[in-house]
């Protein structure tokens, strides 16, 4: 049986291996959730990538009905091919659009399947999904033929907590949350995506990013992703490690910040504690 | 093979079922714990836990049920090392100090008795939050050692114990009864919806154009409708000032919640208990005031009243006349409470003092038989209870 382990870009805790690791064995979804930007995501394709399997996303909307994973009848083209005498009109079939669920399904060799962000859309959504994701199988009513799983996929559901999920949708789910990552493993996180980044850089940039975090009144706490843009953002400019030591990161704004405070009353509340901390300074 | 730990589980409030139970130990079976009692923990919570609020609950009852349940021999120090406990004391503590805790039977009585003091803890924990340290008795307050201290200390990563990661209940802050942000409020608001087309006709009506065209004999007739919204109306008044100073972060966090998620919402203040007058900005209090006759002229009787207060106050500033500490009233709070009441059939008062300390204050219970007991914790469950009963 394959095993997920961390990958060389994806540093994977261990009870998120464990994790991962029984929902595969035990061919059950695999619920993730955790604050924005910790990786949810990324997971799915680190564990496509690690199994070897392809990727199938499935991107929920809040527009998006369970339906639409199955399959759609395409009814509008039918009419319009009945009115031009197309002879594929006779064969329903023809009108019946896959979608990402049957594709996965009827996949030749076992697939990753991310439904990403499944709280966006409507309340009913995964109670819609309940028996399709459980049996991995559904019937196609104008065609009445039945679908059903060749391998049973590796199902990842991502959620971002904004509507509550129902228990029967659970009960069916392994469920892993992400925690922030402590200092050390996002050490490791960023040597995962930037091997060559400059270590004293590093420690620097992780300091003011923690100290940032501290900050209790932030609307949004920068996350990892922030973090690694915002380093990427140094490297490009070839900024001086001492140039983010000049002052106390909690009171100072931090080079570049655009990267790390995405709201204005976050940037608003550093040049406020920045220009009291100069105050006490004089 | 689990069943104690399944019903502790339940005991404890978080929802695991049959099904859970079985597809754990079938991932037993396929054996993907192996033999670490580590990867074990990480396995049935993942299998039994679903949501993030209930991963501290879990977190103490794997602790009392896998008591004693250790890695083999060898391979992880029985004990919280001392010398750890003695490092951090040694930063921290005076030579003077130090005699005392060796009076006290040493490093070895402290830590067992630290110990203790923690299973205590975990029992009455629920809804209180006072950790070691605030009774002057204990030795770990006066010394400077609490929990959170000791949790500092964790962070080395060597001395990280692995089989005591539940022990450490990271997941404290995401238990349903204690943290709230404003994110975690909105949803628990959005129970309120009340989904109801008025306004400007905007949307195609299908059902209703295809029942028109075909009762037109087969000429397309359009028929609009109405968007959806949210039609529920929510007035909010809110304590301001004195003892709600201490709550100040919370109440932002749920006018910010509120506000996004309501579009009928109105907000007015009040100090301590409602009278005859409320205002809009407590800046510019004098300028803003309303008397409160007119709020329950201008709101009807379908508003949802919603009041946010500690409701902590001398009993008198509620039933007396002229009790009002800021000024002379001419009626008693109790009258004015009434009055909304009566008038606001869907009321609530949300209190972000903790539910087990309401009996405590005489002027909570008057409140609480006002408000005829729907008064709620200004918490996630609290909120919830809150918005199922107003929705009703």
């Amino acid at each position: 049986m394959a095993r997920f382990k961390g990958t060389d870009t994806y540093v994977a805790s261990r009870e998120l291996e464990v994790a991962v690791n029984a929902a595969v064995a035990l061919q059950r979804p695999l619920l993730v959730k955790g604050e924005p930007g910790t990786g949810k995501t990324v997971l799915a394709h680190e564990i496509a990538a690690a199994l070897g399997y392809p990727l199938i996303e499935w991107h929920v909307k809040s527009t998006t009905k369970a339906q639409q994973g199955l399959y759609e009848y395409d009814a509008v083209s039918r009419l319009r091919d009945g009115q031009l005498g197309d002879p594929r009109v006779h064969d329903i079939a023809n009108y019946i659009v896959r979608g990402k669920l049957w594709d996965a399904f009827e996949a030749d060799a076992p697939v990753v399947l991310l439904i990403d962000e499944i709280d966006k859309a409507d309340i009913e959504f995964p109670n819609d999904l309940l028996l399709e994701l459980d049996r991995m199988q559904f019937f196609v009513y104008e065609t009445r033929k039945t679908v059903a799983a060749k391998h049973r996929p590796v199902v990842i559901i991502t959620s971002n907590n904004e509507k509550e999920l129902p228990d029967a949708f659970l009960r069916r789910c392994f469920f892993h949350y992400i925690r922030f990552p402590d200092r050390e493993t996002m050490e490791m996180i960023v040597k995962a995506h930037y091997p060559e980044i400059r270590q004293d850089l590093l420690r620097e940039a992780l300091s003011v990013f923690f100290d940032i975090r501290q900050v209790n009144e932030l609307k949004k706490k920068p996350a990892t992703s922030e973090l690694l843009d915002w380093l990427k953002l140094l490297t490009i400019e070839d900024m001086p490690p001492e140039a983010l030591r000049s002052q106390d990161a909690k009171t100072a704004i931090p080079p570049l910040y655009g990267a790390l405070l995405k709201n204005e009353q976050d940037v608003h509340l550093f040049e406020r504690l920045a220009f009291l901390a100069r105050r006490r300074g004089q | 093979m689990f069943a104690p730990f399944i019903l502790a589980l339940r005991a404890a409030g978080v929802p695991a079922s049959i099904t859970e139970y079985l597809s754990l130990l079938r991932a037993m079976k396929e054996g993907v714990a192996g033999f670490s009692v580590d990867d074990f923990y990480h396995l049935s919570r993942a299998a039994l836990v679903k949501d993030e609020r209930h991963l501290d609950r879990f977190d103490r009852v794997f602790g009392e049920i896998f008591k004693g349940l250790e890695s083999p021999q060898g391979t992880a120090p029985r004990e919280i090392p001392t010398e750890w406990l003695r490092k951090i004391a040694e930063k921290t503590l005076t030579a003077e100090e130090m005699a005392q805790i060796e009076a006290l039977g040493g490093f070895d009585a402290l830590m067992e008795t630290l110990k203790k003091r923690l299973e205590e803890q975990k029992g009455r924990h629920q809804g209180g939050s006072k950790w070691i340290g605030t009774g002057g008795t204990s030795p770990f307050g006066a010394h400077g050692f609490n929990p959170e201290g000791v949790r500092i200390g964790q962070e080395e990563s060597r001395h990280r114990r692995a089989v005591k990661v539940w022990d450490q209940r990271t997941f404290r802050d995401l238990d349903e009864d204690e943290a709230l942000s404003s994110r975690n409020m909105k949803v628990a608001l959005r129970r309120l919806r009340r989904f109801a087309r008025t306004g400007a006709a905007t949307e195609l009506d299908i059902a209703g154009t295809i029942g028109a065209t075909a009762r037109n004999g087969g000429s397309l007739d359009l028929h609009m409708v109405p968007e959806r919204h949210n039609a529920v109306k929510v007035l909010l008044l809110m304590d301001i000032g004195g003892s709600m100073d201490d709550h100040i972060r919370i109440c932002q966090e749920l006018f910010t919640a509120a506000r996004s998620e309501f579009k009928h919402l109105e907000y007015w203040y009040f100090h301590n208990c409602p009278y005859e007058r409320v205002w809009r900005t407590n800046r510019r209090r004098k300028e803003t005031e309303r008397p409160m006759m007119e709020m329950l002229r201008t709101y009807g009787p379908d508003w949802r009243l919603v009041i946010v207060g500690d409701a902590t106050m001398g009993p008198y500033e509620i039933i007396q006349p002229g009790g009002s500490v800021e000024h002379w009233n001419e009626e008693s709070g109790e009258v004015w409470m009434n009055r909304l009441t009566r008038h606001f059939r869907k009321a609530a008062w949300l209190n972000p003092i903790e539910k087990d300390h309401w009996r405590y204050t005489q002027s909570i219970s008057i409140m609480q038989r006002l408000m005829e007991n729907r008064m709620h914790p200004l918490t996630l469950a609290g909120l919830e209870s809150m918005a199922r009963e107003l929705a009703r």
